[in-house]
């Protein structure tokens, strides 16, 4: 029960935070090159968008929920399953941002809904 | 070396730092906890679990690790399509349950096995959706340029 709720709270936190943030980096634009110079003027840029800032706590917040769920599971099933994150992506895609999801995107959730139950069966 | 084949390149090879970061980073954070051990939910359970983690070398690597990853995720974000670099991270279940059974010496019984494959299946499938919707965002001024 704690494992499923703390999952939970993983897969949203990161979820909320990836969306955040992936926004946040479209705003900002891509580093002309991967030197180490460019590299931090392209942070400094990002970290001047408040979008990546709503998205730091909930990814700290999913950060520790996965450190307290390795220190109770294997890593064999934590991982797996925190791909019901894509579950919640669609779901949140569909219902919140109201995209068409494909039948074959359905197909997928449907498959890693199985999946992850099997995982956590053991 | 053309324009396109540069591109390739570079976004294969942040692709394949985003999955070595990522697998040695979680393989990383389970090796601390396994050394810091349950944490408890209780005040001084998690508040014990803070500062036993923050004085933890080794989920400092995992960190590291998974810092490099997040850099490398979002720097590839912002230039290669989301559905290019999502099967990365599909196939990244699989390989990160083969190394917790080689490294960590896990057990992961056939019935746990066909759920990962499922997982990854199942990913794939997700992320095969074109994302129209985040395209314009960063595409759109350049192209007004043009």
């Amino acid at each position: 029960m704690r494992v499923a709720l703390l999952l939970g709270v993983l897969i949203l936190g990161s979820t909320a935070g990836e969306i955040a943030i992936t926004h946040g980096m479209k705003a900002t634009g891509e580093p002309e090159r991967l030197r180490p110079r460019e590299l931090l003027q392209f942070l400094k840029r990002a970290m001047r968008n408040g979008w990546f800032w709503a998205g730091v706590p909930l990814m700290a917040l999913s950060f520790y929920s996965l450190l307290v769920l390795l220190s109770w599971r294997p890593i064999s099933f934590v991982i797996p399953a925190s791909a019901l994150s894509y579950v919640v992506g669609t779901l949140g895609a569909k219902y919140i941002l109201r995209e068409n999801v494909s039948p074959a995107r359905w197909i997928g959730v449907v498959l890693v809904c199985v999946g992850v139950a099997l995982v956590a069966a053991g | 070396m053309g324009h396109e084949l540069r591109i390739r390149i570079k976004t294969l090879v942040m692709i394949l730092a985003m999955v070595v970061c990522a697998n040695a980073g979680d393989l990383m954070l389970k090796r601390g906890m396994t050394k810091i051990g349950a944490v408890e939910i209780s005040q001084s359970g998690l508040q014990h679990a803070l500062l036993a983690t923050i004085t933890n070398g080794t989920i400092w690597i995992g960190i590291i690790f998974l810092t490099g990853f997040m850099l490398s995720y979002m720097t590839v974000l912002s230039w290669a399509d989301y559905s290019y670099v999502m099967p990365a991270g599909a196939f990244g279940y699989a390989m990160l349950t083969l190394l917790a059974v080689v490294f960590l010496h896990e057990h992961v019984s056939p019935r746990r096995w066909i759920g990962v494959v499922l997982i990854c299946v199942g990913v794939l499938l997700v992320g095969q959706t074109r994302p129209r919707t985040t395209e314009a965002l960063a595409r759109e001024p350049r192209q007004a340029a043009a």
